[in-house]
């Protein structure tokens, strides 16, 4: 973890209680749209916000779900589905999302970017 | 490590060297790439979005670690000493040269051609001097609107057309040609097409159009052009774009002497190389075995190809991958033309299926002993063109005719070849989605995902249903992966067991955390027995971004927002209101098609302050945005219309309100007409009313969109009440029973029985639920609440709009508008790349 902690910078974005089972939120941390889901296992993770195939910064508004037991959302555009574990879209293997890492402390959620 | 020059940093050089760089894993080339055009390779296909406001970087294709000279272009090839020459004075020795220098536009030698204000249009520069050109144009004081003339109704002309008007002139568009599209389409064909283009309603262009004339010269006159046609005709004009075809970049090769095709292009063998053993063509360029093409699809596999060789490979072109094949959705005109569109085959027998009244012409052209199909056209209507593509060179399933006739054959999958290449945006043959299917790959998801077919324009995910299907494959009636039951098995579910949550549903009765099919449908089966508002508790969830944030989701993450006019009804107070709102909050505002008004362009932090707005003047959700009743559209009626028989607009009003907020499988709409004239389009509604003498005439099932049906006549001369109770339990039946997104019409088509049964169950109560179904409208009708209303005073809700959860009133950065007639609309964002 160490490694990690090292090569990102973290910023705040909300009190862990804003993130309600299963829906998303955005985050502008910088000027990097971040889309923070929490899972129904209590788990956070966090993609690019920006839907790969209509550019429209949506991806926090899709609906959570899981594909064949993996964590997904799926745009809310043109509904491609992508895995929250690694940003991959499950229907277009040459496409995927940055993902970003989270961890919470004192009740609040903090998205770690790259220096 | 070898040298490898390419000339020409186009889409298709691009493509040869991002192959080679992926491929060449020992590093034995060295490549350097020398562009004319000054900045890096961009998406030429896509130019034309470039007006839209799509970014010259949004364009850029991705950067390669190549040496790049950009601005540099070749001026000459020496061959024996193999050496290429720069302008800029560089001297690149090489061991493989490519020569990927594409077209250029070819304009006819007319008079005047070299006026300023005449432009081509193939590259970024064009499009800016175009730009800057009809912005002077329109900036420049005087009455009327400014114009342009397009030479060449080609697909590139037809689109730098559009392209014209988007930048606010008037183009004309001259061809010389007896019809637009002379290449791809016949004379049957042009001809709709042409009205079509000229139809100034709704999608459509509204073009001027002159087929059969040339223009003859171009002079000044004070500050505007004067181009003169064949007829004498004179034609005033702010700018001139030619677009009268391309020819292949050749010149340097021919000063090289290589050999060159008949009709120009730089000769090549099918493993893309020229009569030089050290130098290759790729792309435009190439006259491939004398033949030019003028589609990137083909470039790309030439690039391939190259790639492949220079690694020491043995690929070689093939026909199929020379598919000329072309289907546009442009002007909102559908086009499509596959295979020996031209009948040039000789002896080749034409049928034709031309409806001028329906706008659709389709034509089917097949060898002489009629067996075999060689190509069409399709204008107006191209739905069939996946089905028949991938049918060129293979035995006509079914009668020519029926093959294109409305309402005739559907073609199976299974009438194709295995050669049949299914997805032309990736080339997969029928035979490959078989071994696919064969290899476990029983979902439209899995086939995209170890195939790559559907992944590009879409076009053919119908075909692949229907191969799984075929297959033997069982579709079963399942929802989804979660879910093994149907929408109607889980509604009983839900009825009989009184579960009210997603979790307690998938845990007892499904598996896994549900998905974007499955979560919507059961939030409607929620809300259609009365689970209260739609955010409560864990419906939140569950619902589709339209129904979470109660607007309808637009292209570039905005809003629209309708609020409900009931009957089309609406007050000058209350159009005032809907105005004052629009201006305030900067929204584009329409009419729509259901009788009410649409204001685009809302941001999620906007809409609570907006419908707190609306709410407060007296309005209430249209439910624009939900599976769910939309509008009863009305015409006057008794109360203006000379002709009418009954208040059809006091009907539409009070049908309107009994069933707003009704979740239902999929949209729900209707309307009431006050007499057999019409005029409310109700036979085009899923339940469609219309006055008669003694009372109303009920239909059901109708509906517009993508394949139109006529709604069909329930039961006749009802009054009032017993109108209302056949229409409380029609609908709660569907609702019920029918599948998820399944319109009306295909659900009574699915009945066993069809319109008789329904009939049999709504009239005569044959299976005795008519009580139990009026009784389940009266409980929707006596609790509805308004839904916006319901987030207004809940502080909760309300928190959930925000753009940023770390920024709740920064507006999203990529929403940016432009003007387009006095309105603001949305800059198009990032367009997704070319498929290969
Ligand atoms: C706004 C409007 C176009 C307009 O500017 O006039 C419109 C806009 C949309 N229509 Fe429509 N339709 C509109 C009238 C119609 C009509 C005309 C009518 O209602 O009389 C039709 C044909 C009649 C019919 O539905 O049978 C129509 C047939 C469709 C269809 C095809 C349905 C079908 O069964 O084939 C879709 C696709 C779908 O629902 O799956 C669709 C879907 C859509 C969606 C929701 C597409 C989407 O997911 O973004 C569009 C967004 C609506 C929005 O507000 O952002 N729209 N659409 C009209 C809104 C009417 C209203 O006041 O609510
Ligand atoms: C508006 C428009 C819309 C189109 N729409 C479609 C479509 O929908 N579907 C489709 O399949 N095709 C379409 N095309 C055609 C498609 O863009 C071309 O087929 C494709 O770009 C060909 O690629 P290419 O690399 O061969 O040529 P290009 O992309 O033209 O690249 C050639 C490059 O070589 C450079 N060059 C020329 N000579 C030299 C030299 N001596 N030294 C150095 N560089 C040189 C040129 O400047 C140019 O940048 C469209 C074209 C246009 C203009
Ligand atoms: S449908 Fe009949 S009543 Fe209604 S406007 Fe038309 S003619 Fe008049
Ligand atoms: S034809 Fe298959 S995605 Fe375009």
């Amino acid at each position: 973890m160490t490694a990690v902690e090292t090569s990102v910078h973290w910023t705040t974005v909300c009190p862990l209680g804003r993130l309600l089972p299963e829906r998303g939120v955005a985050a502008l941390v910088g000027d990097v749209q971040v889309a923070i889901f929490r899972l129904h296992d209590g788990s956070v993770r966090a993609v690019g916000n920006v839907d790969p195939f209509s550019g429209a910064a949506v991806i926090s508004r899709g609906i959570v779900g899981d594909r064949g037991g993996v964590p997904t959302v799926a745009s809310p555009v043109y509904k491609q589905v992508f895995g929250l574990l690694d940003g991959r879209c499950l229907d277009d293997a040459d496409v995927s999302l940055p993902t970003y890492p989270v961890r919470i402390r004192y009740g609040h959620l903090d998205v770690g970017l790259p220096w | 490590m070898r040298e490898l020059v390419v000339i020409g940093n186009g889409m298709v050089g691009h493509r040869l060297v991002q192959a080679l760089c992926d491929r060449d894993s020992t590093g034995a080339w060295h490549v350097t790439v020398l562009g004319e055009e000054a900045r890096p390779a961009y998406d030429r296909v896509a130019l034309s979005s470039y007006v839209d406001g799509v970014s010259a970087e949004d364009l850029t294709l991705p950067g390669l670690a190549v040496d790049l000279h950009l601005g540099d272009p070749a001026v000459a090839i020496d061959r024996d000493a193999r050496r290429v020459t720069t302008e800029g004075g560089r001297v690149l020795p090489y061991d493989a040269l490519v020569l990927a220098t594409g077209s250029v536009p070819f304009v006819p030698p007319v008079p005047g051609r070299d006026l300023p204000g005449c432009f081509v249009y193939r590259t970024l520069d064009d499009l800016d001097a175009i730009k800057a050109a009809a912005a002077d144009a329109v900036a420049r004081p005087g009455p009327g609107r400014r114009s342009a003339v397009v030479v060449g109704g080609g697909l590139l002309g037809l689109e730098a057309a559009r392209a014209l008007r988007s930048l606010g002139l008037s183009p004309q568009v001259v061809e010389i040609a007896p019809r637009l599209m002379p290449v791809q389409v016949d004379e049957g064909g042009g001809a709709l097409l042409r009205r079509l283009v000229e139809s100034p309603s709704g999608s459509h262009a509204g073009l001027a159009v002159r087929c059969g004339v040339s223009v003859e010269g171009i002079v000044r006159d004070r500050d505007r052009l004067v181009a003169t046609l064949s007829d004498g005709v004179e034609l005033d004009a702010d700018v001139v774009v030619f677009s009268a075809g391309i020819r292949p970049a050749d010149a340097l090769a021919r000063a090289a002497g290589l050999v060159t095709g008949e009709r120009g292009g730089v000769f090549v063998d099918d493993r893309c190389r020229t009569s030089d053993e050290h130098v290759w063509a790729i792309g435009e360029v190439a006259a491939l075995q004398g033949r030019t093409y003028g589609l990137v699809a083909p470039g790309y596999a030439m690039a391939e190809v190259v790639a492949d060789r220079l690694l020491g490979g043995r690929a070689t072109m093939t026909p199929a991958e020379l598919d000329m094949s072309t289907r546009l959705k442009m002007l909102g005109v559908d086009v499509a033309s596959f295979g020996d569109a031209q009948a040039t085959t000789p002896g080749a027998l034409e049928v034709v299926v031309n409806d001028p009244v329906a706008g659709t012409y389709a034509k089917l052209v097949i060898s002489d002993d009629a067996r075999t199909l060689l190509g069409g056209v399709l204008v107006g209507d191209a739905s069939r063109y996946a089905a028949l593509r991938p049918l060129v060179g293979s035995p006509l399933p079914a009668d020519p005719v029926a093959l294109i006739a409305p309402g005739g054959v559907e073609l199976g999958a299974d009438a194709l070849p295995d050669s049949a290449q299914i997805c032309s945006c990736n080339a997969v043959t029928k035979g490959a989605i078989g071994q696919a299917i064969a290899d476990g790959a029983d979902t439209v998801p899995a086939l995209k995902a170890c195939t790559r077919a559907g992944t590009s324009c879409g076009s053919c995910v119908p075909l692949l249903k229907k191969l799984l299907i075929d297959s033997g494959v069982q579709v079963s009636t399942a929802l989804c992966e979660h879910f093994g039951q149907s929408r109607a098995e889980l509604f009983e579910i839900v009825a009989g067991t009184g579960i009210r949550t997603f979790s307690e549903l998938v845990s007892r009765f499904g598996r896994g955390r549900g998905c974007d099919i499955c979560k919507p449908a059961v939030a409607s089966i929620l809300a259609s027995q009365g689970a209260g508002h739609v955010h409560d508790g864990e419906q939140a969830a569950l619902q589709d971004t339209n129904d979470h944030f109660l607007a309808n989701l637009q292209r570039n993450g905005t809003y629209s927002v309708v609020p409900r006019l009931a009957g089309g009804e609406v007050t000058p107070e209350g159009l005032i209101v809907i105005g004052e709102v629009a201006r305030d909050f900067g929204l584009y505002t329409k009419i729509t098609g259901g009788q009410r008004i649409d204001m685009f362009g809302a941001r999620v932090e906007q809409l609570p302050a907006i419908w707190r707005r609306l709410v407060d003047a007296g309005f209430e959700s249209g439910h624009a945005y939900g599976k769910s009743l939309r509008t009863v559209k009305s015409c006057v009626g008794t109360t203006w219309c000379r002709y009418g028989v009954q208040d059809s607009v006091g009907l539409a009003v009070a049908l309107e309100l009994r069933y707003r907020g009704l979740r239902a499988p999929h949209k729900l709409k209707s309307g009431v007409s006050g007499c057999a004239r019409e005029c409310a389009e109700a036979r085009s509604k899923d339940f469609g009313i219309i006055a008669t003498e003694e009372g109303w005439n009920l239909y059901v099932g109708g509906n517009g969109g993508f394949t139109p049906r006529h709604a069909e006549l329930l039961a006749s001369d009802l009054d009032t009440e017993t109108l209302v109770r056949y229409l409380d339990r029609y609908l709660m039946f569907y609702v019920r029973t029918a599948d998820r997104l399944q319109r009306t019409a295909p659900w009574i088509e699915s009945l066993e029985g069809g319109l008789d049964h329904l009939r049999a169950v709504v009239v005569e109560d044959s299976l005795g639920i008519g009580a139990d179904l009026e009784a389940a409208m009266e409980a929707h009708v006596g609790s509805y609440a308004d839904e916006w209303r319901g987030v207004l005073e809940d502080e909760e809700k309300l928190s959930r709009f925000v753009s940023f959860v770390n920024a709740p009133d920064t507006p999203d950065p990529l929403v940016r508008t432009r003007e387009e007639r006095g309105q603001p609309v949305p800059v198009a964002l990032g367009m997704p790349g070319v498929g290969a």
